[in-house]
């Protein structure tokens, strides 16, 4: 059996076990530069303020409602999200943290537990040591724990947070009550498709013919199929795969025109790939470079463009990187606009150990060296001691982080105070 | 008579091949008596931080807690993990603050005990709204 192990609204109840006089309130957590809506307290949900919505269009709902908004606290959560996974590995050896408040736990060999009062049991010491809710959803295939969460989710009061799809009823049941865009793996694009035959619910999925699942959904879709006729198709991811696209992109505080600032942008958010590359050990060999005016602003002019630029060996420095970001930029940049956001993507990822050589032209060697001993510098002495000479100028880019909240767990002197 | 030749052996210099790594070093004198009961040294973290999981840190704020040592600055360690029971000093959320104090358990009711004579005690009741937040296992503090 598989379960789905999902924190309730995670980071807004990281800032409530730290402040609990925001129980029972509407808390939102914004995103990096208190941009829009990430995380919201069921409280908020209620308020109709959607996953994604932009904090300046919100602002009069939130004063109106006195609804309690957070910078996010990014130590924070990943403190607590690591304290939450230790826990869950105690109760089994076979683990797969899905992502920072989801993890998939394997059980076998537990033929002669009572799966239900484990869970109750692992939900009552991760809330009792965290102060951290979790929903727990079991089935015999990851598809299925992933649907029994939903239901833990939907229905709270009845289920207390803890639903074992154990039966064939209990599946069918539940299979008719998913509606299909809300099936795990479908998609936006799949959904649609498969509604246009009337198939509506997970049910109506599984009721189809495998050789036409297959045909129109390819193999990954005749998969899920199986997984939710309850064969266990899919196993636990153990080790984490790499990455296979990473970005970094942010919306700007105020809007940038400047050439000379809008290239400090990107060669640092190109620095900030290549550190990631780095510490997975990968290398790239094209980067995605975009920028956008302000799409909210409906009046002013209106600009949106992105270029793909290959590098011609694969490469993880920060200045080969920066360097050809930089080259993109200069091709879809057009003044007199206000830019409102900006990002740079690396693609073509490959691990440093198949690094391929190329015939002509090939990373010179310095870098790898110069990049090691910067990665160690930062190590000892901090982020972003060690910069290119076209980023940063003057300092001009704090994150905008207004209501942050403390780091309660990492830094000595931000700890709780008790009178 | 030939002479005999003498071949001289010559240690080659520029190669490192070969070479053994020796974590002690050799010595030649006697080996030290105490190598062979090597332990590791005292970590106060491993000491006072029983469950890694469940431990939080807090700052104590005022003298209410004078007389169970805990003073103003002082760093206390919590455990979430321990269970309450009577006796043992909590750090408790009641009616929108943090505060540290003793528990007692007395003919089913609960209190909160300062160990201060210039507080009272808090009777827990219906309205308060408790939340007993961890159990505190040490105190530090800089002398």
């Amino acid at each position: 059996m598989f379960a789905l192990i999902d924190c309730n609204n995670f980071y807004a109840s990281c800032e409530r076990v730290f402040n609990p006089i925001l129980n029972k309130k509407p808390i939102v957590i914004l995103s990096n530069n208190d941009g829009c809506v990430i995380s919201r307290s069921n409280e908020a949900k209620v308020l109709g303020i959607p996953m994604g919505a932009p904090a300046f269009k919100y602002q009069s709902i939130f004063k109106k409602n006195n609804v309690y908004v957070f910078s996010s606290n990014f130590p924070l959560y990943g403190d607590i999200s690591s304290r939450i996974m230790n826990i869950l590995s105690s109760f089994t050896p076979n683990i797969e943290i899905y992502s920072i408040d989801e993890a998939f736990l394997k059980f076998q060999g537990f033929n002669n537990y009572d799966l239900e009062k484990y869970c109750k049991k692992i939900q009552k010491k991760v809330l009792k040591w965290t102060g951290i809710p979790v929903s727990i959803g079991v089935g015999s295939s990851k598809s299925l724990a992933k649907v029994a969460n939903k239901i833990c989710k939907k229905f709270p009061e009845q289920t207390n947070g803890v639903y074992i799809i154990d039966s064939n009823k209990k599946r069918l049941k539940a299979l008719k009550w998913l509606e299909i865009e809300s099936v795990w793996g479908i998609g936006f694009r799949n959904s649609k498709k498969l509604k246009e035959i009337k198939v509506k619910n997970a049910y109506d999925f599984t009721s189809l013919n495998d050789s036409w699942v297959r045909k129109k959904m390819t193999v990954v879709g005749l998969k899920l199929k199986k997984e939710l006729e309850g064969e266990s198709i899919l196993d636990l991811e153990e080790i984490r795969a790499k990455k296979k696209a990473i970005a970094t992109t942010r919306s700007f505080e105020n809007t940038i025109s400047k050439f000379k600032h809008i290239e400090e942008r990107i060669s640092t958010f190109a620095v900030c790939c290549a550190e990631k590359l780095r510490a997975q050990n990968s290398n790239c060999s094209s980067i995605y470079v975009f920028i956008k005016s302000n799409k909210f602003k409906k009046l002013e002019y209106q600009y949106r463009k992105g270029i793909i630029v290959t590098v011609p060996f694969s490469t993880n420095s920060n200045i080969v990187i920066s360097k050809y970001a930089i080259i993109g930029l200069e091709k879809i940049f057009k003044s007199g606009i206000k830019y409102k956001k900006a990002g740079v993507i690396v693609m073509g990822i490959s691990s440093d150990k198949n690094y391929q050589m190329t015939l002509f032209e090939n990373e010179k060697t310095k870098h790898k060296k110069l990049m090691k001993t910067i990665d160690f510098i930062q190590k000892k002495e901090g982020q972003n001691k060690i910069k290119l000479a076209n980023q940063d100028l003057k300092k001009r880019w704090k994150m905008k982080q207004e209501k942050l909240s403390f780091n309660y767990t990492t830094k000595l002197d931000e700890i709780i105070t008790v009178k | 008579m030939k002479k005999e030749k003498l071949s001289f052996l010559i240690p080659k210099k520029e190669n490192n091949l070969g070479q053994w790594l020796i974590d002690q070093g050799i010595s030649a004198g006697f080996p030290s008596p105490a190598d062979d009961f090597k332990e590791v040294r005292i970590s106060l973290d491993k000491e006072l931080v029983k469950n890694e999981e469940a431990t939080f840190y807090a700052r104590v704020s005022g003298d209410s807690m004078q007389g169970a040592g805990l003073e103003n600055g002082d760093l206390l360690i919590i455990d979430r993990s321990i269970e309450p029971s009577n006796n043992k000093i909590a750090v408790c959320f009641i009616d929108g603050e943090f505060t540290v104090k003793r528990i007692k358990i007395e003919s089913k009711k609960l209190y909160l005990i300062p160990e201060n004579k210039k507080y009272s005690p808090i009777e827990i009741n219906e309205e308060n709204e408790l939340i007993i937040w961890g159990i505190v296992t040490y105190v530090i503090k800089k002398l």
